[in-house]
């Protein structure tokens, strides 16, 4: 095996782990610091394939910004594992079910597509002069609506929180 | 592509971490001494001054009693989350070093070796990765320690780190527009050969930087995470021996790297002012100036390591809500404001 293809499966144990520790820790702030594990293991698959301004946005704005919104807000809540509501067991089969007719679906649209490998090294598309040229030529005006949709979120949430 | 490996480059590099992480502790240990001295001096008195010569020894005294100190990990406290909050403090204050360029070229033994770990081109954001990490070593161990005060302090802290690295990023984001690269080496070799550091071309630019980054190490007058006087002792009052040493030196390491990042980015890095380095090469030969170029470098950060000592003795803390509204209400648009006046020069430069 060559070094590329055990960091690709050190990575994915990695990401999948996380993922699962995410879902069974009866912590929700032991959850959130897994999460965040997923994301270093996402952006590291992300350099794998020559992305390093990808990996290190999605570090910055999702484990570096959002995340931290997230442990404020179940820091200060104090959602502990014995604050946490009993959950019903009708909720606990209906949240199986819906979540594997959704891994369903997802096989099911994912079993014919076609079996294209990912770049590994060779693709240069995620590195950032690519990236700017192709954001700024050809995805100009989407790229554009999509930052004033940001800019009315952002003022929306600055009326929120005026509001006494 | 096997196993196969450039052994040669491995040493190469694992050597230069080892002398850079070194060098940064040994800097470190030596700042909290530079510290008391020169608070010493601003208030009239001496300093430390028993252990050893000028006190000199004093560094190793304080490492040795936090060492010998007894553990204490709270009954109440998350284990594993306490341990691990020093832990990235001190992983998030020194993986910064690695992007920083410490010097241009060296010859050894006809192998050229350049004096930065790595050079990757997305450097300025790497810096910024790291920083955001660098909250988590904060709230982690404010909240594992199970303490109100850590809790708020912890708080306080990540609000503060996150609103300062808004300004941060925008006022960085104008001396982008200047250099058109993110490699940190780019940066400094644009200065080096052009002549002009970009404090020149960037003054509200560096002020900005200057500001956030006093926040973003919690120096005074921005230390309110560990306010005494309203928290106790901040984010680390539950922690006893080498992990509050941990916690006090990541500080340390912070304002050392910062300080790094400063000179690199705005003061040249490397670049020997009002001297041509090429020309000195030639007939100097190009190691004595790559050394020359990296003491210049360490003379530079050990300026702005004293700055942020004057500032720390000099001016009184901040109130939380002052705090904010600086962050937010002035030096955002601010820096906003510089933003778009560089990109209209440029545009009209070009034009």
């Amino acid at each position: 095996m060559s070094i590329t293809e055990i960091l690709f499966w050190f990575l994915t144990a990695l990401a999948l782990l996380s993922a699962l520790m995410v879902v069974f820790s009866k912590n929700p702030v032991h959850s959130v610091l897994w999460l965040i594990a997923v994301f270093f293991a996402i952006s590291g698959h992300y350099i794998i394939l020559n992305a390093q301004f990808l990996a290190i946005v999605n570090l910055i704005v999702y484990a570096g910004a959002i995340m931290v919104l997230f442990l404020f807000v179940i820091m200060l809540m104090n959602l502990n594992a014995e604050t946490e509501p009993q959950k019903n067991r009708w909720l606990w089969w209906a949240g199986t079910i819906a979540g594997g007719s959704l891994m369903l679906v997802i096989i099911a649209a994912l079993k014919n597509t076609e079996n294209q490998m990912a770049q590994i090294k060779g693709g240069d598309i995620g590195l950032i002069q690519n990236l700017g040229k192709v954001l700024f030529n050809d995805y100009v005006l989407p790229f554009e609506i999509s930052s004033v949709l940001f800019l009315s979120a952002m003022v929306g949430a600055v009326v929120i929180g005026k509001k006494d | 592509m096997m196993l196969a490996v450039d052994f040669a480059l491995m040493l190469e590099k694992f050597l230069l971490i080892v002398v850079i992480i070194m060098g940064s502790l040994v800097i470190a240990m030596y700042a909290t001494y530079a510290e008391r001295k020169v608070a010493g001096i601003l208030q009239d008195r001496r300093g430390p001054n028993r252990a050893g010569p000028f006190g000199l020894l004093q560094p190793v005294a304080d490492g040795v009693k936090l060492f010998m100190k007894e553990e204490i990990i709270p009954l109440t406290s998350s284990k594993w989350l306490f341990i691990l909050g020093p832990c990235l403090a001190m992983v998030t204050a020194m993986m910064t070093s690695a992007v920083i360029p410490w010097g241009s070229k060296i010859e050894i033994a006809g192998r050229t070796v350049d004096l930065q770990i790595a050079d990757i081109n997305i450097g300025v954001l790497y810096i910024f990765g790291v920083v955001s990490m660098g909250v988590y070593g904060i709230m982690i161990g404010g909240w594992a320690s199970n303490n109100k005060f850590s809790l708020i302090a912890a708080v306080r802290g990540a609000s503060q780190i996150i609103s300062y690295e808004l300004a941060m990023g925008l006022s960085l984001i104008a001396l982008l527009m200047l250099t058109g690269s993110l490699s940190m080496k780019t940066i400094v070799e644009q200065q080096v050969s052009s002549g002009i550091w970009n404090v020149l071309l960037q003054p509200l630019g560096f002020l900005i930087f200057l500001i956030c980054a006093f926040a973003e190490c919690n120096r005074t007058p921005f230390d309110l995470p560990e306010a005494e006087n309203e928290l106790n002792f901040g984010y680390h009052q539950e922690y006893s021996s080498m992990k509050l040493g941990f916690y006090l030196f990541a500080e340390y390491i912070n304002m050392f790297i910062s300080s790094a990042v400063m000179a690199t980015l705005y003061f040249g890095g490397y670049d020997i002012p009002f001297v041509n380095e090429a020309n000195l090469a030639q007939s100097w030969g190009e190691n004595l100036v790559t050394v020359l170029g990296s003491v210049t470098l360490l003379l530079k950060v050990a300026f702005f390591l004293f700055f942020f000592m004057w500032v720390r003795w000099t001016i009184p803390r901040f109130r939380y809500d002052q705090l904010m509204d600086l962050g937010w209400k002035k030096l955002i648009p601010l820096a906003l404001a510089n933003m778009l006046i560089t990109g209209a020069v440029i545009l009209w430069l070009n034009k």
